[in-house]
Order: structure tokens, then C-alpha cells, then sequence
């Protein structure tokens, strides 16, 4: 805390108080609009989740439509019948899209960030390559691996085979795989660089004087240090592959069983004006992020922001 | 000793030509599906399932067809500039604040608020997008300009604070003492001193908040349905051909470039910023 401008003549209690009041006063128009844009639909998503729309007949005869409080009706609803299976399928995909797709570009990631940080010239000219994939919007980059797996298309001619990609089953989940990572493994190697680039080359003269082999040095040396930048890429990746949404849509389809995911079906949902199965939906899938989120945290001990904050 | 040191010579140049070999698979990687999308999009329509690295005969036909008044794409990229430029300029402008106070000021729960921010982007867009349509649907926002800017800066807002408070912390502290013992309230040393100083920093992040805004689709996806009101990506998602049900691939791929191709730009242009942004910030 002792950096924190809290040195000199202008120290003191007082002056902690106004900085207080600034504060609260610069910090209010962003919480502002994040209880408009976040608060306030999370209060409501639980509200919508938790109420049934109701059809009746009115004196006249005609059928009415109400809304009323259901209790964990929309809950129970996702588990049971026909919907229960549409639901079931969609967690089941979210999770192992974000397995998959988490793994292998964690690996990849690695590897790329390995061999940029060795290469010296053109360093610049491959971060800039990486950045390529991360600025094209995903649902343009969903219609670019649509195009290259069309039946057609240029992967079926490498291969030299015809494969359905796009069509369902097991290969549209391979085509999303494949896309996301081609997507978002720069991204993570981006990142893991970064934190590659801050680990000191004393440590690694050390242990090259100490006779530590390649491997050694990767396994003993470079992992550990780099643990807390690869923790923060993976999790974030892990958050953002299990809110999925536009990748399937586009390059699949919407309510597609090999590929629908907890977003798309809640999208669906709330698009036909089925709010509250949407609003369970979308619920259980903030409540799965959570979890995921707070077991990683836990089991690996990820460097969030509070503590890396603290550290500095 | 002279033959040890050829070895070791020869033994470095082969490592050397793995590792260029390696990073040529990982350009090829990243811009190989990129490059087939330009290429794609320069081919006649006849010849669309060319696999040939090279079109030939290269062809504008894809761009033509693209710009054609009826596919409403010009309207479209209008539409996409004002929602993200709006988005951007909102996000510096509430953003900055939030992160003046948090890397520059002594106060109490900082650590907390700066974490709740960041955890707000971290939502599902679903669970986001389920009251928002019905909110929107009430107040007649359906169709405007705002029922995709507003949600928009649940992404951007916190991504940027983030990113900003990194900047903001890097300036050196004794410039805002120095200037409030020549008697500058923190209000002054923040627009004399601070700001100037930032405005790299505050560059980088308006560029990435940029294109975090120009990609979103779920949001416009879902809170429009007029033709006249749709962003790019939304109407090139939709592009359906002139016969009926199969794909127009090489429009899309027309279209690709076209929405594509202003970002990469920059992104090449500014790749050094937007790095030093990224990786300071963590976060996407």
C-alpha cells in the first residue's frame, strides 16, 4: 500500500477521506451502468426464471395468457420430457467444447508461445500474425470454416475424402473445435509470451551451468514461472468457451442437437418469447461458469486480480 | 577445438532452421484460413470450388454482388460503425473515470471494486440478453440503435476499466504530487497531467474496445429485425443467394474481407499497442 501516494506532506487521514469522495464521485457513472446493463438483468433473469406463463379462458370465452409465479417449475421443466433432452444435450456439448477446446489450446498455446519467444527476428511480424484470427469477428470467421468445410470445400479436397462436416454429428463438433481453436490458440499464445518474456535469463544460465537438460529446464524452470500468466489465459478461455454462442449459430446452425450449446439454447429460448424456460436456462449456466470459475480457482489456485493486485 | 565449434555452428543452424520452420507453420496457422477467404472472395462464381492456391482469373464479381443496393451490406457497415464507435466512445468516457480512481487513488474496498468490475464481464450474454429483450420490447427499443449499444458496454465497460487502471498505474506517482504541491487539485493534475501522459494508453484501448464492439453478434443478432437497422456481421450471416438455398459463399467471403479487412489493418498497424493492452489487461 505504501505506493500508493500515501508518502509525503499530503499524507494523513484527511486527505484519505477526500480521495475517498472522489472516488466514490469518478467510480459511479461506470457502476451506474453496470447495474443497469448487469444488475438489473441478472435480478430479473432469476425473476423471469422462477415465473410460468399461465393459458386460460375469460368470462368471454377467450383464451388468456398470464404470467405467474411457478416456483422451480422452468427448473424442473429443463430436466424432464422432450426439453430435458434438448437441455441434457446442450450441457453435455458446452462441457466438452470447453474441455476439448481449453485443452488443446492450452497446449497449442504453449507451444507457440515457446517458439516465439525464441525466435528473435520477425517476433514482431508473428505477434502481429497471431492478432489476425483474434480480430475477425467470430461469426465471420464461423462462415470462413463454414466455406472451408463445405462439402466442396478446400478441407475435404486436402483430405481427399468427402466428410459432412457442417451437416451434424460427430464431425460438426470436430468443425467447431477446430474453428474455436484456430480462433483463440494465438490468443493464449499471446498471452503465455507475455509472461514468458518477464521470466529473468539469470535463472536459465543457472541451470544451464548446473547441467539441467531442455526438458528439465521446461519442466523445473520455464512452467512454474510461467504458471500464473497460462492460469489467467485458461481461465478466461474456460469462462468464455462456456458461454459459446456464435461460433455454433454460424458455422452449424441454431438448434442443431451435435452442436447446440446452453447459449444458444437459451438465446432460442428468449427469441420465441419463451422467457422463462430462457431465464432458467441462462441461470443455470451463470450458476455452471460460477462453479467452474471457483473450482479452478480453488484446485490451481489461478492468480486473479485481487491477488495479483496485491502483489504489485 | 576448431572441429567442436563447427559442430556446435552446425548443430545452431539446425536448431535455427526448426525454429523457422515452426514459426512458418504458425503463420501459416494463423492467417492460412484468412488468406483462403481473400482468395475465395476473388474468384468468379464459376469457379468458387477452385482449389487452386491462386485465382484464376481473379475476379470482382464477388465484391459487385457484395455492394449491390438490394443486400443493403453499405447500410450495414453504417450500422456497425456507429454501434461500436458509440460503444467506444461511451466505454472511454465512463471507463476513464473508474480508472483514474482506481489506480490513482487511497481508498478503502479498492481491491474489491476493481474486482466486481471485472467479474462483471465474465456474465453469459444469454443470461443478459433473456430481460434485456423483454425491457427493450416494452419501451419500443427493438430496432434502435441503443438496444445494441447499451448492452454492448457490459463487454466493453469492464474490459476497458481493466485495461485503463493498468495504463494509469504506470505513470510515474511523484508527477501528481509535484503538481499538488504547486497546487493543482487532483481534478487538474488528472486533466493537465495524467491524461496527456495516458493518451497512449487510452489510444490502445479504444482500438481494442473497438473491435470487441465491431465483433459482437449475439446482441444484434437478437435485438434486431429490420433490414435497415442490422450490423454487418448480422447480414453477412444472412446473405442467402440468388438460388435459393445454397450458400453464397463467395458474396460471404466478399463480405469477410470487407468487414475484416479495416481491423486486420489496424491491428497490423498498431500490433504493439494492442499487445502491450491485452497482456496487461489478462483479459480478452
Amino acid at each position: 500500500m505504501t505506493a500508493y501516494g500515501g508518502a509525503g506532506p499530503l499524507a494523513g487521514p484527511a486527505r484519505r477521506v477526500g480521495q475517498g469522495r472522489l472516488a466514490v464521485a469518478l467510480l459511479s457513472p461506470t457502476f451506474a451502468v453496470l447495474a443497469v446493463v448487469i444488475a438489473f438483468p441478472i435480478v430479473a433473469a432469476v425473476w423471469d426464471s422462477l415465473r410460468v406463463t399461465t393459458e386460460g379462458l375469460n368470462a368471454d370465452g377467450l383464451v388468456v395468457q398470464g404470467e405467474r409465479f411457478g416456483g422451480l417449475t422452468n427448473y424442473t421443466n429443463l430436466f424432464s420430457g422432450a426439453a430435458g433432452d434438448r437441455f441434457r444435450t446442450a450441457l453435455g456439448n458446452t462441457t466438452f467444447f470447453t474441455v476439448t477446446t481449453v485443452a488443446i489450446e492450452t497446449v497449442l498455446g504453449l507451444a507457440m508461445a515457446l517458439l516465439m519467444h525464441r525466435a528473435f527476428r520477425g517476433r514482431a511480424l508473428f505477434r502481429a500474425a497471431v492478432l489476425v484470427p483474434w480480430a475477425i469477428p467470430t461469426a465471420i470467421s464461423a462462415l470462413l470454416w463454414r466455406w472451408i468445410f463445405a462439402t466442396d470445400g478446400v478441407a475435404n479436397t486436402i483430405l481427399g475424402r468427402q466428410v459432412l462436416w457442417t451437416a451434424d454429428g460427430i464431425q460438426a463438433k470436430f468443425a467447431v473445435i477446430i474453428a474455436d481453436t484456430w480462433k483463440t490458440a494465438p490468443f493464449v499464445a499471446l498471452l503465455v509470451l507475455a509472461g514468458l518474456q518477464v521470466i529473468p535469463r539469470e535463472v536459465y544460465e543457472a541451470a544451464s551451468v548446473d547441467g539441467a537438460t531442455g526438458v528439465r529446464r521446461f519442466f523445473r524452470i520455464t512452467l512454474p514461472l510461467v504458471k500464473p500468466a497460462l492460469l489467467v489465459a485458461v481461465m478466461f478461455r474456460m469462462m468464455d468457451a462456456l458461454r459459446m454462442f456464435d461460433l455454433p449459430q454460424v458455422l452449424v446452425g441454431a438448434r442443431e442437437p451435435a452442436v447446440e450449446t446452453l447459449s444458444q439454447l437459451a438465446w432460442d429460448e428468449a427469441t420465441n418469447l419463451r422467457y422463462g424456460p430462457a431465464a432458467a436456462c441462462a441461470t443455470l449456466l451463470f450458476g455452471y461458469i460460477a462453479l467452474a470459475a471457483y473450482v479452478f480457482v480453488r484446485l490451481l489456485g489461478a492468480d486473479l486480480v485481487g491477488d495479483r493486485e496485491a502483489r504489485r | 577445438m576448431s572441429d567442436s565449434t563447427g559442430t556446435r555452428r552446425r548443430r545452431l543452424s539446425v536448431r535455427r532452421l526448426g525454429d523457422h520452420a515452426s514459426l512458418v507453420a504458425v503463420a501459416v496457422f494463423c492467417l492460412g484460413p484468412f488468406y483462403w477467404m481473400v482468395v475465395s472472395s476473388l474468384r468468379r462464381t464459376q469457379d468458387i470450388f477452385d482449389s487452386a492456391p491462386l485465382p484464376s482469373p481473379v475476379s470482382l464479381d464477388n465484391y459487385r454482388a457484395v455492394f449491390q443496393p438490394g443486400n443493403g451490406f453499405v447500410r450495414a457497415l453504417g450500422n456497425s460503425l456507429v454501434v461500436a464507435g458509440v460503444t467506444t466512445i461511451l466505454t472511454l468516457i465512463v471507463g476513464v473515470f473508474a480508472a483514474y480512481a482506481l489506480a490513482r487513488l487511497n481508498f478503502r474496498f479498492k481491491r474489491p471494486v476493481l474486482a466486481l468490475i471485472v467479474a462483471t464481464s465474465m456474465f453469459p450474454g444469454s443470461l443478459l440478453i433473456v430481460p434485456l429483450l423483454k425491457l427493450f420490447t416494452d419501451i419500443g427499443w427493438i430496432n434502435s440503435y441503443q438496444a445494441m449499444i447499451v448492452p454492448n458496454l457490459s463487454f466493453a465497460l469492464p474490459l476497458a476499466v481493466w485495461n485503463l487502471t493498468a495504463f494509469f498505474r504506470q505513470l510515474p506517482f511523484e508527477l501528481e504530487q509535484a503538481a499538488m504541491v504547486d497546487g493543482c487539485g487532483a481534478g487538474q493534475a488528472f486533466r493537465k497531467i495524467i491524461l496527456p501522459l495516458a493518451a497512449p494508453g487510452v489510444f490502445t484501448t479504444a482500438i481494442i474496445t473497438f473491435v470487441v464492439a465491431w465483433n459482437e453478434f449475439m446482441i444484434a443478432l437478437a435485438m434486431v429485425n429490420d433490414q435497415d437497422m442490422k450490423t454487418a456481421n448480422v447480414i453477412v450471416a444472412q446473405f442467402t443467394g440468388q438460388h435459393g438455398f445454397d450458400q453464397p459463399f463467395g458474396t460471404q467471403m466478399a463480405a469477410g474481407v470487407v468487414v475484416t479487412v479495416p481491423l486486420v489493418i489496424a491491428v497490423l498497424v498498431f500490433q504493439r499497442r494492442i499487445v502491450a493492452g491485452l497482456t496487461s489487461g489478462g483479459l480478452k
